[in-house]
């Protein structure tokens, strides 16, 4: 009887150490924020990505919104973009490579404690405009530039 | 093992500023091997959230056009020297890291 329990002791320490190994090797953080819109970045036009992402293609351009990015990008690979704003509330900042295989490159949720302005450095296959769309108050506002590409950064 | 993440965080006049470099290949999915001529699978981050004080700030979607080794700068209001600033971020292989970082 004793075998037995000192058996079962044994097994169960090690499954024991067992379980916690995992659960502290787990990389993934588990805190979920909005889930990954998938769709809105395998979107091949502009127009569906932006659906997808911020509910609408329908954009303002607004003199307070402002794109910073280079007229010519010498390498498309790596190509700084800026976005800010001057709206109140905004809620997200998405930007879009209009010709781009998936043109939504990348979208921002921003918190109350957020301020509108985000830089990051995108791939850009070949010369087209880069979109800044800012949401605010429900509503989308834009700023495009063109971006003139002179090596794709798509690897084609 | 070094972390794959790098943050500078400043404070100024009621504003910090957060500049982040990530270690990621951030493969589209188009390119091609050129020894085998198959393409590369998809690799990036998808996701970055940033948190201070307990509450997620700002969070970031990114698709595989963001360049390789990802930099992203964003602001939020307050923000005190000292307090940290917490980076994590997620890939469609569901691999990821996190790095807090002292506001200066």
């Amino acid at each position: 009887m004793n075998d037995i329990r000192r058996k079962f002791l044994k097994t169960a320490v090690g499954l024991g150490s067992i379980a916690t190994a995992i659960a502290s090797g787990l990389l993934i953080p588990q805190r979920a924020i909005a889930a990954y819109m998938e769709s809105a970045f395998a979107a091949t036009d502009a127009s569906a990505a932006l659906i997808a992402a911020e509910g609408s293609d329908q954009h303002t351009p607004s003199d307070e919104v402002k794109i910073k990015a280079p007229d010519i990008a010498e390498n498309g690979a790596v190509v700084p973009v800026t976005v800010s704003s001057t709206l109140p509330n905004v809620e997200s900042i998405s930007i879009i490579a209009e010709k781009n295989p998936s043109p939504l490159a990348a979208s921002f949720q921003l918190s109350g404690q957020s301020e509108a302005y985000v830089s990051t450095r995108i791939k850009m296959g070949k010369t087209s405009n880069v979109i800044a769309v800012v949401k605010s108050g429900g509503k989308l506002y834009s700023a495009t530039q063109e971006v003139k590409v002179t090596i794709g950064g798509c690897g084609g | 093992m070094a972390s794959t993440i790098k943050i500078r965080a400043k404070t100024k006049s009621g504003t910090t500023t957060v500049k982040a470099l990530f270690s990621h290949p951030m493969e589209t999915g188009n390119r091609k091997d050129k020894k085998t001529g198959e393409k590369i699978p998809a690799h990036h981050i998808t996701e970055v959230t940033a948190e201070y004080n307990g509450s997620v700030v700002f969070t970031a979607q990114m698709g595989p056009a963001v360049s390789k080794n990802p930099y992203l700068s964003f602001k939020f209001k307050g923000g005190e020297a000292g307090e940290n600033v917490k980076i994590t971020w997620v890939d469609n292989k569901g691999k990821g890291d996190s790095l807090e970082a002292a506001i200066k």
